[in-house]
């Protein structure tokens, strides 16, 4: 959770990837994704129906992330 | 649709009384404060509820005809002690109703209570079949809280150790739009009912909302006010932020099918889904979870505040869809 001068990357449990920090996203074209917000949660499921952006659908899905990658 | 820019902060006017206390308090409230004494005991929790948001509202906007001084007034605090303890035991008295989840970590208690949560939802028959006077009247319930969104957990920020703190500014610096105005979610709220036709003037709605929407927000005064609640505000807002992504896509689905289409309708609702699927994790791991193990005796009182809101949100659910179904306004 410390907020440094690097991006972190964090895995939650059965949940997205939350970015801190600047990044900067951009599509399969290379065309720039905006980003408001100081932290993001990317799709980590694929079922999102906002991507690249996390809609909380993994918990209907049942979504797991392996027991290595918990958070 | 063009819609005004935000208008002139306005405090709003003292409501209607809903009983024989709110009618005393408000009375004296009129005057310069003095030591308000023999009030009587409320007579019903339209009454009780009206009376503490009034109270708690004192530390908020106020209202306009209302000296601030009243805010410390002793006797006004002593009132606003006995009102709290009256709402904290039928809150114990009713909590075995909600499931408990006595096992686990605390965001897996957290679950654990979600999925056994066996309420109704308004989000869910907006979504399907809802129509438009029922999307005024939810908007108009949920304006007493959306229009001072965050607010009462603001207060929980000093009492909260190392990583939980961090974590609740993370979502809290989200909800007042990262600093930006035209981001933050009460900001959001008011263009909303604004674009529905409604009053987007904070307090417009006071006079109409019955107990049963006011306690809502009681709950959050409560736990926001008091520094031996603090586990309760991050078990309530965690709970909050773990199914508002959800219920927030059904509310952006009813609106749009009721043919609001406009970024004014719609946004609020749009940036819940987004903004509350990152406080999801950040609330129930990091808030929540990083309280619990800071102070491990806190984790019983993360799991009150968590039942409590599913108890008083099971109730107002009950009361909208209760009122539809019977043909009437769900409005006091």
């Amino acid at each position: 959770m410390t907020r440094g001068p690097e991006t972190e990357i964090t895995s939650y449990r059965d949940g997205p990837l939350v970015v801190r920090g600047p990044i900067r996203l951009v599509d399969a074209t290379g065309a720039e994704i905006p980003v408001r917000r100081s932290t993001i949660a990317l799709c980590r499921c694929g079922r999102s129906r906002i991507k690249p952006f996390c809609d909380g659908t993994h918990k209907t899905s049942g979504f797991k992330t392996e027991a290595r990658a918990s958070g | 649709m063009t819609l005004s820019a935000a208008p002139g902060f306005a405090a709003p006017r003292l409501p209607s009384p809903a009983g024989a206390l709110s009618d005393a308090l408000f009375d004296a409230m009129r005057r310069p404060p003095f030591a308000m004494w023999d009030l009587p005991a409320p007579e019903s929790d339209d009454d009780l509820h009206l009376t503490l948001y009034a109270c708690y509202e004192l530390g908020y906007v106020g209202f306009a005809e209302v000296d601030g001084d009243w805010e410390w007034e002793p006797s006004l605090v002593a009132l606003r002690a006995s009102l709290e303890r009256r709402f904290e035991a039928t809150l114990r008295e009713a909590i075995d109703t909600v499931a408990d989840a006595p096992d686990g970590t605390v965001a897996e208690r957290l679950q654990a209570l979600i999925a056994a949560d066996e309420s109704p939802s308004v989000a869910r028959h907006l979504a399907a079949h809802g129509i438009e006077h029922e999307l005024a009247e939810l908007l108009i319930h949920r304006s007493a809280y959306l229009l001072k969104e965050a607010d009462p957990h603001v207060r929980a920020i000093p009492r909260l150790p190392g990583r939980a703190k961090a974590a609740m500014v993370e979502v809290l610096a989200d909800e007042y739009g990262g600093g930006r105005l035209e981001y933050m979610h009460s900001e959001l709220y008011r263009q909303a009912l604004e674009a529905f036709g409604l009053d987007g003037a904070y307090g417009a709605y006071l006079d109409r909302l019955p107990g049963v929407t006011l306690a809502t927000v009681n709950l959050m005064s409560l736990f926001g006010t008091h520094a031996r609640w603090r586990g309760a505000i991050a078990g309530h807002l965690a709970v909050t932020e773990m199914t508002s992504s959800d219920a927030n896509r059904r509310y952006g689905r009813a609106v749009r099918r009721l043919g609001y289409t406009s970024r004014e309708a719609t946004h609020y609702f749009d940036e819940h889904v987004e903004a509350d699927a990152i406080h999801d994790v950040v609330a129930a791991y990091d808030l929540a979870g990083g309280l619990a193990e800071a102070e491990p005796d806190q984790a019983d009182t993360i799991v009150f505040g968590a039942r409590a809101l599913i108890l008083v949100e099971g109730a107002f659910a009950r009361h909208l869809l209760g009122a539809w179904e019977a043909g009437r306004s769900s409005l006091r």
